[in-house]
């Protein structure tokens, strides 16, 4: 295992490399002008080095527009078996739907998301679960930007004595808030798509001026002058 | 091909036609061509002789107006599962109107390259095409999935383009009541009182034979004619009189007057050997000339799902609109208005309290607060609500507790439907802080009178502009008598609640000139809300406070009664009134015109004249500023 931490540059396989090289360009500063990659992975559980992904949903936002057929999801063969967790996500270990290896489905993920800004509801949670399989895998870990709707809903709401903030906003929550229905709970790229569409509210009440402005607002806010 | 979201996009699309005709694999085919797209509020998709999109749309979520460029006579407003922008890319001719998003919205763009083979493969999809561009109407075949709600008007758009209106298609209810020629007149009148319907049609193996209107059963059975235990068939006025559906608004008018009915039959071709596919009454027709508030109100009282209220709500704004610009007096327009929010809310109280398993276990108040509260909402603002109950013994308070707040939760998520966003601070009654039994709101209200930090200032300040939307007045009552005399035991809290109302920022700077927004998303827009507004309304609930006057809420009024009890200060509080009433016109224009809430102004767009009126009423603001100061001694906290 020592071995393939250590493995050098050009030791990775080519698709890295191609994913990897990407990330010389810069973003657009402008966010209409910015691909946004919305994703979320369904897991066995909440332990990164015990549980597995199940699966991965993402979809693409372009100038506030989704290309449906753009969409990406990938079931994962499993090779670690959790059954508390396979009955809420309805994903049975040999379930209907078509799998693939965790690699092929690491390969896929990331020619799908290049450099584009990753988003996802409590993301850091998706990433590092990718992360993980990408370590498993003896890659490095993932290079993009990343933003997270349930830090920035909270920027959204008032700075006011009577509001009591919650310390989380589930992603029920804010399906709830945008009104979206909550039908596809649960599966990668439905949750994927209650995402979006609260990402694209959020966005609307906060108007950032640029890509930066935006990461920077998942920070809580300064007080004082 | 299909994924997780195209199923989802299809099994939208699948409720509305011309989708519904399609086949399941052509439905899946298609979604999975379609893209998804956001709009925010007053974003253009299309604008007027614009080359055609590659897509059309059909809205999924919000709604988008249509309407002739740089005007804000809006033709048309398409709702959920509509679609617009098709005509144009079948006829490949330039956009005729403007498409803005009318609130925020989400749309599915169907490109028409994959549409178009299946609008000519398919004839039903290519007649439902034909038929609606040829009749104008987005949903000709509305009959057929209308399901089995009866009675319901099911389009009550009003339409702004009244000059149009010789021209403009009639829309009329196709959910129709209906009885057999042999069922009993008893049933038949339980069946109209039920459908909340003036008419029933009589049909015989699906054809009309004869209508049975509430003047036939005064007619015939009241006096005796007919005993009661007889048949529709000896009530029924026959043979019907029968139009074609596609009539205008002027000729049905002209049909009723000629043979002087309040009810015309229409049927599929016009003549009572086709079955009819809806029923026109003079309500119908009055509703489609629309702008007037009386037949607003029925309308709303009618509804029975909140859907139907969204697009009555539109009739509402053009109503106001239709005010505004006939410079009617703004405390008139604000009566009527307000009238028509708080029956809009009565009525959703009332499905939400019909869908719910049990009825309320005791008595209970809806309470509108803020600028609801103050009959000053003129415009689909933020929800402020809370529920006042009636006590319950220990043992019951939990559950009773638990049942109010789902209430509150379902009730709120509805008036989200119909247009008013949630409260950003959570002012709502599906917040446990915000959904009480009496003696529960009295400890609230005693803390924050006795214990007056600027929080419980705030709070008070929302709060206690309350008014009873539904329920029992009783139970406010009470409530507004325990709050007057805690106000009394405790003087001091006036002196807070003054200094709270000075706290708002001043409109003005040192140089008489406006003072904008430094930060944030209404970066130099004028906040009229907050610095001119506010400082009015405030002032006015202090001032009516201490006199300990109850049950009027709104400003402008709270000051011609103080200028009743103050003779001295006549003359001023009655400027302070016109004041409010003007600058709270300027906000409902500058909304209607930007089609947002209207609180933040853009001052360069602003004619001079419109910042003369904005500043002379800032003088005002101002001195009654200073009489709060003097009168309440603010120095002494301050100091």
């Amino acid at each position: 295992m020592r071995l393939f931490q250590k493995r050098k540059q050009q030791d990775l396989p080519t698709f890295w490399k191609d994913y990897s090289n990407q990330f010389k360009d810069k973003l657009p500063v402008n966010i209409n002008e910015n691909q946004f990659v919305i994703f979320d992975t369904e897991t066995t559980g909440f332990s990164f080095d015990r549980d597995r992904i199940l699966s991965i949903g993402a979809l693409k936002l372009i100038n506030k527009n989704i290309l449906v057929k753009e969409s990406f999801e990938v079931y994962i063969t499993q090779t670690h078996y959790n059954a508390d967790s396979a009955e809420i996500h309805g994903i049975l270990k040999k379930g209907k739907k078509e799998c693939i290896t965790e690699i092929e489905a690491l390969e896929q993920f990331l020619s799908y998301i290049k450099n584009h800004v990753l988003v996802g509801h409590h993301v850091m949670f998706d990433v590092t679960m990718i992360n993980e399989a990408l370590k498993r895998n003896g890659l490095p870990k993932l290079k993009n930007q990343t933003l997270d709707t349930g830090l920035l809903y909270k920027r959204t709401l008032l700075t006011s004595p009577v509001l009591q903030k919650k310390e989380q906003y589930s992603l029920d929550d804010l399906a709830e808030k945008f009104s979206i229905s909550k039908k596809d709970r649960h599966t990668a790229l439905g949750d994927a798509y209650i995402t979006v569409i609260s990402f694209l509210a959020i966005l609307d009440k906060l108007k950032p001026k640029n890509l930066g402005d935006l990461i920077n607002k998942q920070k809580p806010p300064k007080f004082g002058l | 091909m299909k994924n997780t979201i195209s199923e989802r996009v299809a099994d939208f699309l699948k409720n509305f036609p011309p989708f519904n005709i399609l086949e399941g694999n052509q439905l899946q085919k298609l979604s999975y061509e379609v893209s998804i797209i956001y709009k925010e509020n007053n974003s253009v998709i299309f604008t007027e002789n614009e080359e055609p999109h590659e897509y059309f749309y059909v809205v999924h979520k919000g709604a988008i107006a249509l309407a002739k460029k740089e005007t804000t006579n809006i033709l048309d407003i398409c709702d959920e599962g509509d679609i617009f922008g098709l005509r144009p890319l079948m006829a490949k001719e330039k956009y005729k109107l403007e498409a803005k998003a009318h609130e925020e919205t989400i749309l599915y763009a169907i490109p028409i390259k994959e549409f178009k083979p299946i609008a000519l493969e398919n004839k039903r999809v290519g007649d439902f095409l034909i038929e609606s561009f040829a009749s104008n109407t987005r949903n000709p075949y509305s009959i057929k999935h209308s399901g089995k709600l009866y009675g319901v008007s099911n389009n009550t758009d009003t339409n702004p383009e009244n000059k149009l209106l010789d021209l403009q298609p009639v829309r009329y209810s196709t959910n129709l009541v209906t009885c057999s020629e042999s069922t009993k007149i008893k049933v038949v009148a339980n069946t109209m009182t039920i459908n909340n319907v003036g008419c029933i049609l009589v049909v015989k193996k699906n054809l009309p034979v004869g209508i049975i209107t509430d003047k036939d059963i005064r007619n015939k059975v009241f006096t005796g004619l007919v005993p009661i235990t007889g048949t529709a068939k000896e009530v029924m006025t026959s043979p019907v009189i029968t139009y074609p559906k596609e009539l205008t608004i002027t000729q049905a008018q002209m049909a009723m007057m000629k043979s002087n009915i309040s009810h015309l039959c229409l049927t599929e071709d016009g003549t009572p050997e086709t079955p009819a596919v809806g029923i026109l009454s003079k309500h119908d027709v009055m509703v489609a000339i629309g702008n007037n508030p009386a037949v607003l109100m029925r309308a709303i009282k009618r509804c029975r799902s909140t859907k139907s209220l969204r697009s009555i709500r539109h009739g509402v704004m053009n109503l106001l609109r239709g005010y505004l610009e006939e410079n009617i007096p703004i405390r008139l327009v604000s009566k009527i208005i307000s009238e028509l929010n708080d029956a809009t809310i009565k009525q959703v109280i009332k499905i939400v309290i019909k869908n719910m398993d049990t009825e309320p276990p005791v008595r209970f108040a809806w309470l509108t607060m803020g600028s609801q509260g103050r009959a000053e909402q003129l415009l689909n603002t933020d929800q402020d609500n809370a529920i006042l109950f009636e006590d319950v013994p220990k043992n019951k308070r939990k559950e009773t507790t638990a049942y109010f707040l789902k209430l509150g939760a379902m009730i709120t998520k509805e008036l989200n439907t119909i247009g008013y966003e949630y409260c950003p601070a959570e002012m709502m009654a599906s917040n446990p802080l915000w959904c009480h039994s009496l003696s529960e709101w009295k400890e609230v209200t005693t803390h924050w009178i006795s214990n007056p930090g600027p929080d419980e200032v705030l709070l008070s300040s929302i709060f206690f502009d309350y008014n009873v939307t539904y329920g029992d007045k009783k139970l406010t009552d009470e409530l507004s008598k325990h709050i007057f005399e805690s106000v009394k035991d405790h003087p001091l809290f006036l002196t807070h609640l003054a200094s709270g109302a000075l706290q708002n920022p001043s409109p003005t700077g040192f140089f008489r000139d406006f003072l904008v927004e430094q930060d944030g998303a209404h970066k130099d827009f004028f906040d009229l809300k907050l610095r001119a507004l506010m400082p009015l309304i405030d002032a006015a609930r202090v001032l009516i406070l201490s006199h300990s006057v109850k049950s009027i809420n709104n400003t402008a009024e709270r000051y011609e009664k103080l200028a009743e009890l103050e003779p001295q200060n006549k003359e001023f509080y009655l400027a302070c009134s016109y004041a409010s009433k003007a600058l709270l016109k300027f906000r409902t224009i500058q909304g209607l015109q930007h089609n947002d809430s209207g609180r933040f102004i853009a001052l360069d767009k602003l004619n001079k004249e419109e910042k003369i009126k904005l500043k002379r009423t800032f003088k005002t603001i101002k001195e009654i500023q200073e009489l709060l100061q003097v009168r309440f001694q603010i120095k002494n906290i301050l100091g």
